[in-house]
């Protein structure tokens, strides 16, 4: 084969973007006067589009000095699905659709705000008991989310066993998710108005069944990842994340809550039930990765508790409707109005802008993820390739809700 | 003729364990993870409990393209693996199983296993240079910086017992083993064994690899039969290094009521079934923690043992 051909196949071995490579002959320069010394120059990697620890695909353009980041840009939007422009041409019913999509890991949260928002323009009172069944859905739904991230963040550290016993207990709770709603990840069960469908008969009883089930092994969890010497030394005093920071970047949830920022809508600025719900805000104070986790652990406790609240006052409750009888057209009057709500992994908002047709003349999204990952900037400089891990790990973001 | 014959059965039993113990151990970390972690592991492959699991994963390997990257060094990038894997098939020539039954029995035996097995590491920091991707050469710097840092615990920790033994052969070594050297080289045998574990990078050491940070490291770009070899070399390693242990710390042979071979294959499972359990409940190391860990921690405890040795054999005499 000639040299050219020889070259040609090569560059073809490694598919698109081969053209950037250089040829072997530029890579392994002959003469050592000439060449440089690795160690001396920084390298860039770009961690990701695709990289196991990113979750999807965020880019990191890293810039780094040996194994020491001494800069980091995080690159968003390689998937970017236009969400926004879409609720432009989309109807009240099939908003909801699209809205519980951005954060997959939270699709009920974000199916909440969308209907609030309608509801409020609306003016409509919504059946309390399907406030108060939207309310343990929004509870349950927390619980799976933080699982979600108490066995993957492990995982990221190198520990390989949480990761079964979460998703066990996510699997316990997705039964009665599934049952309800039919949906794994996109329950679509709220409507404007209230719920899809009354609760199924039994219902409540495998709730509180699977409610005290996950609550009785979540030590396990616990006890294999929380003592852990390498575990703490992994994520003690890495990553911290000082409150004025916290407070310029925008960042909000578990990650602001363990760096002592004392905001929870739910106690805040109740919305569903949870003014008449003792809501239970966790927070930390070292803001380190740990502080993070820890957070985390402890709003499951809280979720579960409020979960179990709920279900004893929707026994109680008088039988009635759960949804309201809508129009065929759906249109919501001239007006604005934002609605935000505490979504898993932070301040969740829509800012709705109605010019009185059946779809919205402007829907702005407003995800927590978004503002939770600009903060790598600061953070990452000056921490190790591994740090940066475990510093990605904690910051607990879905790309999805970070790219809209 | 006779001794050609002997050396030619030794050799094939050799080779025979060399392919079957990974294999073993392979299959015993599938089902002793897959229970620890509440799930059931392979079920399916060969029909019995999926025992034949890793046959078939070995025929899947084989059936791979064997892709080398474009701006990948060929020669070294192809030779990798062999240079990572061979080196764990010479150490088993002089690791003695029972009284006698040894492949060759050298008489600087440890020496020569302690040498030959730090080669092993040279070929996953060849792998990484030569596999021209950034992940891949940071993988092979973290092993490299791992060899220097834990060759030298090793060393001091397996210097001990030659030193209670008197004698570098590991035949020797076996023969003078009394059950008070437990306690009396516990302090070298945990060393040795982290080191151990450390130089094979099996978690909590495993930096080099650390999937979910530089992917694979080393063996990002492999694919195929050379990656199949990487994978043989690890599970290869761990036989070795709990062979190692055994024979050097654990007695080999010397046990009550069972045969002698039996015994060491009995302390070797157990040792390989400490190293899968370490994997499923551990995180990851820093790698400067796990500088830290090799400089602050093992090679002080491996002094001390030597001291330990030392002072007792010199008040014993």
């Amino acid at each position: 084969m000639t040299e050219e051909g020889m070259r040609r196949e090569r560059v073809v071995g490694i598919g698109a973007g081969a053209d950037a490579v250089q040829p072997r002959e530029l890579c392994t320069p002959k003469d050592p006067a000439t060449s440089k010394e690795l160690a001396t120059e920084d390298m860039v990697l770009n961690i990701g589009p695709q990289h196991p620890s990113t979750h999807g695909v965020l880019r990191l353009r890293l810039t780094l000095d040996g194994e020491r980041i001494a800069a980091a840009e995080p690159i968003v939007g390689y998937m970017h699905r236009g969400a926004e422009k879409l609720f432009e041409v989309r109807d009240y019913r099939q908003i909801i659709v699209l809205a519980n999509r951005h954060d997959w890991l939270s699709a009920f949260a974000n199916e909440l705000g969308v209907v609030l928002a309608v509801e409020r323009m609306l003016g409509m009172e919504v059946p309390r008991r399907a406030v108060w069944a939207r309310t343990l859905l929004a509870e349950l739904n927390r619980v799976l989310n933080h699982l979600m991230f108490l066995g993957s963040y492990p995982l990221e550290l190198g520990a390989i066993t949480p990761v079964f016993y979460a998703f066990r207990e996510r699997e316990t709770l997705q039964h009665v998710m599934e049952e309800i709603s039919g949906g794994r990840m996109h329950y679509m069960f709220n409507r404007v108005g209230g719920l899809k469908e009354d609760l199924p008969l039994g219902w409540l009883d495998r709730v509180a069944h699977a409610v005290a089930d996950v609550r009785r092994r979540l030590p396990d969890i616990e006890e294999l990842i929380f003592g852990n010497e390498i575990f703490l030394a992994r994520t003690r005093g890495i990553g911290v994340l000082d409150r004025e920071t916290i407070m310029q970047y925008g960042v909000s949830g578990p990650v602001a809550r363990a760096s002592g920022v004392d905001l929870d809508l739910r106690r805040d600025e109740p919305y569903l039930a949870y003014g008449e719900l003792p809501v239970k805000v966790v927070t930390r104070s070292a803001g380190d990765c740990n502080a993070r986790f820890q957070v985390l652990l402890d709003q499951v406790r809280v979720s579960l508790d409020l979960a179990d609240a709920c279900v004893a006052r929707l026994r109680d409750l008088p039988p009635g409707p759960i949804n309201q009888r809508l129009p065929k057209v759906l249109k919501v009057p001239e007006g604005h109005t934002y609605a935000w709500t505490e979504n898993p992994l932070g301040l969740n908002g829509y800012y709705l802008v109605s010019r009185g047709e059946k779809t919205p003349w402007r829907l702005k999204l407003r995800s927590a993820s978004y503002n939770n990952i600009q903060v790598l900037r600061e953070m990452l400089p000056g921490h190790l390739v591994s740090d940066m891990v475990a510093i990605l790990g904690s910051m607990f973001f879905v790309v999805g809700d970070i790219d809209k | 003729m006779a001794d050609l014959l002997g050396i030619a059965v030794r050799l094939a039993v050799i080779v025979a364990a060399f392919l079957l113990l990974p294999l073993i151990v392979g299959q015993m970390e599938h089902k002793a993870m897959a229970h620890m972690q509440s799930r059931l592991g392979p079920m399916y492959a060969g029909g019995f409990h999926g025992w034949a699991q890793l046959i078939a994963d070995g025929v899947k390997f084989a059936q791979k393209e064997d892709v080398i990257p474009a701006a990948a060094d060929r020669r070294v990038f192809a030779i990798a693996p062999a240079v990572a894997l061979v080196p764990y098939l010479v150490v088993m020539v002089v690791i003695p199983v029972g009284p006698g039954l040894v492949g060759v029995d050298l008489d600087a035996g440890l020496f020569f296993a302690l040498a030959v097995m730090s080669i092993g590491v040279l070929g996953v920091i060849m792998a990484g240079w030569a596999s021209a991707n950034k992940y891949s050469v940071l993988g092979g710097i973290r092993a490299a910086a791992q060899l220097m840092s834990y060759e030298l615990p090793l060393v001091l920790a397996a210097s001990s017992v030659a030193m209670a033994a008197g004698t570098l052969s590991l035949q020797g070594i076996v023969e003078q083993w009394r059950w008070w050297w437990l306690p009396w080289q516990a302090i070298g045998a945990v060393v040795f064994f982290v080191a151990g574990l450390a130089e094979l990078r099996r978690p909590p050491f495993d930096m080099p690899i650390a999937e979910s940070e530089i992917i694979m490291g080393p063996m990002t770009e492999y694919t195929g039969l050379r990656f199949a070899l990487f994978m043989l070399a690890e599970y290869a390693g761990i036989v070795v290094l709990s062979a190692l242990t055994t024979v050097l710390f654990l007695g080999g042979w010397h046990g009550p009521l069972l045969p002698g071979p039996v015994w060491t294959l009995v302390k070797v499972f157990a040792l390989v079934f400490v190293v899968i359990w370490l994997r499923v409940s551990y995180p990851r190391l820093r790698e400067d923690q796990l500088q830290k860990l090799a400089w602050i921690g093992l090679v002080p405890l491996a002094l001390l043992q030597l001291a330990l040795t030392g002072a007792t054999k010199v008040l014993m005499t």
